[in-house]
């Protein structure tokens, strides 16, 4: 493990107030979730996962098919198709158009694929304004720190915290009722939104037969984003296109279901090229970059290319034991929890943090809210097995793989693991509250010790199951 | 700039050739389920007025709309519908914009804006707006609080009736929007707060 998760970690769990928040955000998202997923509320809802699962594996399966449908319908309607290998090409095409329009403000909506190229940092640096919208995203662009959560990117925030965030860089007075918190960003953004020439924002689905890009959110600051500027730009990863409106049924009744229990966002907007003859407001120049940034690494794998059918709801952070202990903000790359764990090694190798596809508990659970049923344990376990793989001969640990090999040989003869259980059960060491702390004298090594001070370990039960079963 | 560099990665990557058709696409997954008019009236309004949005059933749109905007300052939208209804000739209201500009600051300083809707999803409690010469979409996102007119015949079951009605919206608008109750946020210690960028109240008037 790097140093620097380690200590990420470590932090994490030391910090009570952080710890509460976590548990009671994500806890209360997951609830939510359970419940609009109900038999009662939402009979079809394994059906709808089948469904989505389908969809999602034909597009990928299709994919340059949809993107060049996407692309033909896109430019049918008056827009254009840009394709952007990387971050540098991102924010290359952005500064190129701000340039020819004299543009200097940019108003942004919430996107991970545009904090995944660190869009903000790059305009700013060419001396553009670009500003945050969405009010999590908001209160973090100020404090200069990156989103916590995928769907609720500020939740390690107080209100105390976003009331000194804010008379720090606002120069408002302090105040700390989110109301009237929420009430100063509106009237600084309200005023942003109106003089912005380019709104950006990112896509939830990009609809192939269409040439639309769709866009949830419950604010109203991606509307915004994509109505007041007179040119909208939308920044997608390859992997979000599908291919007809109608498929939209299907996903629009899991996505806000699996982010935060309703039963569909604030807004959805369905967004299909610039202002028509006519129309009186609207864009009236409409872009969408399609990012690549690594996706395409994913594509020869079939298992591991699951990870590309991901629609950003956050079900698998809320309810994944690790990352309610651990937090957003250790984990190496924007994208955290389950996700980022089999996300981040795939897109930026694996030897980036090779700890991270470890740092599960294989729980199975990640996968079992997933709407659209990505694999993602088995997936970290191949994640896994790249990572040893990938290993220097010099970095393997003999040792351990030595062990590895007798443990599955004993696992693979059952009289000699029966055995060995009994032989270990009248070895154990005395317990402590219910639990063994301690092993005695020529067992107590250094790695004995760490591994006991960071699990429980019950003591052996007087009877084994096999004996019971002999027994029954 | 990389297209043809990443269209090459993609189809090398799964195996395919350029221009290769593609294999079985799933079906399309629409089911309708059967709920007469009073039905989905009764759950737009329960699905409404839990996100604490108002639902008004009324044969009298105009005095409903005059009593909710008295003393208020409000733009109506170009749709016939209102004018039908005597809306756009209530005192108060600003309606008929055709300059973006314009059109812009009113709804920047208004207190009200006043939209009908392409239609309505009982379910879910949403309004289905489509932008068109008609609609603006400014309208029912920039004043503090939006009023829609809508004839009960245009609220369809679901999302699943809305998209066999428009199985490709993009041939009808360059916009459609789905509005499911007030803006809102809980991005501050999640706690919820209406109206933080969109409008913080919504009515929808079923006449």
């Amino acid at each position: 493990m790097s140093a620097e998760f380690d200590q990420k970690i470590r932090t994490t769990l030391e910090d009570a107030n952080l710890q509460l928040a976590i548990y009671t955000a994500t806890g209360r998202l997951k609830e939510k979730r359970i419940e609009s997923v109900s038999a009662e509320t939402l009979p079809d809802y394994q059906e709808l996962r089948s469904q989505a699962n389908a969809i999602k594996k034909h597009s990928i399966e299709n994919l340059d098919h949809y993107l060049e449908e996407f692309e033909r319908n896109v430019e049918a309607r008056g827009g254009k198709v840009v394709y952007c290998k990387d971050a540098t090409e991102v924010s290359d095409f952005v500064l190129s158009i701000a340039k020819e329009r004299g543009s200097h403000l940019i108003v942004k909506s919430k996107s991970m694929t545009t904090e995944e190229v660190d869009l903000n940092e790059r305009l700013e640096h060419h001396g553009l304004e670009s500003v945050e919208t969405d009010l999590g995203e908001y209160i973090l662009q100020l404090a200069h720190e990156k989103p916590y959560h995928i769907v609720a990117p500020a939740l390690h925030k107080t209100r105390y915290d976003v009331a000194e965030i804010f008379t720090r860089s606002l120069h408002v007075p302090n105040e700390t009722v989110p109301e009237k918190q929420t009430a100063i960003a509106r009237a600084v953004l309200r005023q942003k939104f109106l003089d912005a020439d380019i709104g950006i924002s990112g896509a939830n689905f990009l609809v192939a037969d269409s040439g639309a890009v769709v866009i949830v959110e419950n604010e109203g600051n991606a509307r915004l984003t994509t109505t007041a500027p007179k040119i909208h730009i939308a920044i997608a990863g390859i992997e979000k296109v599908i291919p007809r409106a109608q498929d939209l049924v299907t996903f629009l009744k899991l996505l806000a279901r699996s982010a935060t229990g309703q039963s569909l966002s604030v807004y959805t907007s369905f967004l299909a090229g610039p202002r028509r003859p006519g129309e009186v407001d609207g864009p009236e120049e409409f872009y969408v970059v399609l990012l690549d940034n690594g996706r395409t690494k994913l594509l020869p794998d079939r298992t591991k290319r699951q990870s590309l059918y991901c629609i950003r709801c956050g079900a698998c952070l809320n309810t994944c034991p690790v990352y309610r202990k651990i937090g957003g903000h250790s984990f190496p790359w924007v994208y955290s929890g389950p996700i980022g764990a089999i996300i981040t090694p795939q897109f930026m190798g694996v030897s980036h943090e090779p700890s991270l596809p470890f740092a599960s508990s294989l729980c199975g659970a990640c996968g079992e809210v997933c709407p659209v049923k990505i694999d993602i344990p088995k997936i970290l376990l191949e994640l896994r097995s790249d990572v040893k793989k990938s290993e220097t001969r010099e970095k393997q640990n003999r040792l351990e793989k030595l062990a590895f090999q007798a443990f599955a040989w004993m696992m693979t003869h059952p009289r000699l693991y029966e055995i060995a259980g009994r032989i270990g059960a009248s070895m154990a060491p005395a317990s402590e509250n219910g639990w063994i702390r301690s092993v005695p004298a020529p067992m107590d090594l250094p790695p004995v010790r760490a591994w006991l001070s960071q699990r429980d370990l019950p003591p052996p039960p007087a009877k084994s199951f096999r004996e019971m079963w002999r027994q029954r | 700039m990389s297209r043809e560099n990443i269209l090459y990665r993609v189809r090398t990557a799964l195996g395919r050739s350029a221009g290769q058709a593609v294999g079985d696409v799933p079906p399309v997954r629409i089911r309708i389920p059967e709920v007469d008019l009073e039905e989905r009236i009764a759950s737009m309004k329960a699905r409404l007025e839990a996100l604490a949005g108002v639902v008004c059933r009324t044969t009298d749109p105009r005095s409903v709309v005059r009593s909710r905007i008295a003393g208020k300052t409000a733009v109506a939208s170009n749709s016939p519908y209102l004018a039908e209804c005597g809306i756009t000739s209530l005192p108060g209201v600003r309606s008929g914009i055709t300059n973006l500009e314009e059109l812009r600051s009113l709804c920047a300083t208004c207190d009200v804006g006043i939209t009908s809707a392409d239609y309505a999803l009982a379910d879910t409690g949403t309004l289905v707006m489509l932008a068109s010469p008609r609609e603006a979409r400014l309208i029912s996102l920039l004043p503090p609080a939006h009023i829609a007119v809508v004839p009960r015949q245009r609220i369809l079951t679901g999302l699943d009736e809305l998209f066999s009605i428009l199985p490709r919206p993009a041939e009808e608008t360059s916009s459609m929007v789905l509005i499911t109750g007030p803006s809102r946020t809980a991005d501050i210690e999640q706690i919820l707060v209406r109206g933080v960028h969109g409008p913080g109240q919504i009515t929808v008037v079923i006449v």
